[in-house]
């Protein structure tokens, strides 16, 4: 079994995703500002990032990082 | 016959670490993923084991210490990500201790290999008790290796640090037994006009090529 921070195994964001996904709507876009955000290490930014974009939550637009509709639903 | 075996060499100091793809406690991590900290990526024989119960206890008694200084810690063994959880909760629930830091769960052996963490004489299926101290370049800049049986000694790690931190701030290296604000060592000259400057420099010289200075 992989083990994923940011996204639980049904495909839904964990309490670390959504915190994430919460700094990405409030305009908070790069890593370096996400882990202030957060108070998460850069490597869990990281690592959670990767999990984000590949559950269709996140996206990278050059070195930003934004929000997918998928996204905004889940922190409305 | 003779066997032939895949060599795997291990990184060695100075050189860049091989990148990894890794499950751990804390999700699948890359070794890219703590580029821009240091870090030190160590190995334990096994989880619910004594000695290495009391190194996780140190660990985190120092990882306060370890976050001032830019600084991660990234554990390992050869069990799986269910058993370091398991165990990481006995900690907390019998010792109250909580662990802060990722634990790799290397079943397949893929990163204890790349790091030459398998001592087939010491044991053929657990981790001898390697550290690996990397820059913020995820350049190696300190190995050390301990056997199964002694535990290490964090006061000498986080000396390791500071003493790397120093020289690679103010270009001098640091002498035996160093500590914070002791004096460091000038590095030696490279020509006799160097040599012959340094003596008005005020360093403490006990010869041309022993300097101190105090940072």
């Amino acid at each position: 079994m992989i083990a994923v921070p940011c996204v639980s195994a049904d495909g839904k964001p964990t309490k670390s995703g959504i915190a994430m996904l919460s700094a990405l709507k409030s305009g908070v876009s790069t890593p370096n500002a996400l882990s202030e955000a957060t108070g998460m290490p850069m490597f869990r930014v990281r690592s959670g990032l990767r999990q984000l974009i590949n559950a269709g939550f996140a996206k990278q637009v050059d070195d930003n990082y934004q929000l997918t509709p998928e996204g905004s639903k889940i922190v409305p | 016959m003779e066997e032939k075996t895949d060599e795997i060499r291990l990184p060695l100091i100075g050189e860049k670490a091989p990148d990894f793809e890794a499950a751990t406690t804390q999700g699948t991590l890359r070794l890219s993923d703590f580029e821009g900290s240091w870090l030190v990526l160590f190995s334990h024989p096994a989880d619910f084991t004594p000695v290495c119960t009391t190194e996780f206890m140190a660990f985190s008694e120092i990882y306060e210490e370890l976050k001032k200084r830019n600084t991660e810690l990234l554990g390992l063994s050869v069990d799986s990500v269910s058993s370091h959880i398991a165990w990481i909760r006995n900690v907390e629930e019998k010792m109250g201790v909580k662990i802060p830091f990722p634990i790799i769960a290397d079943l397949n052996k893929e990163v204890s290999q790349k790091f030459g963490m398998i001592h087939p004489a010491q044991s053929k299926t657990e981790t001898v008790r390697c550290v690996f101290i990397m820059d913020p370049e995820s350049k190696i800049r300190t190995i050390l290796y301990y056997p199964l049986t002694t535990g290490r000694n964090m006061k000498e790690i986080l000396r390791i640090i500071d003493a790397l931190q120093t020289t690679d701030k103010h270009k001098v290296a640091t002498p035996a037994n160093w500590n914070p604000g002791d004096p460091v060592v000038v590095p030696p000259p490279g020509t006799t006009e160097q040599a012959e400057e340094r003596t008005k420099e005020g360093y403490d010289c006990k010869d041309w090529y022993l300097c101190f200075k105090k940072l």
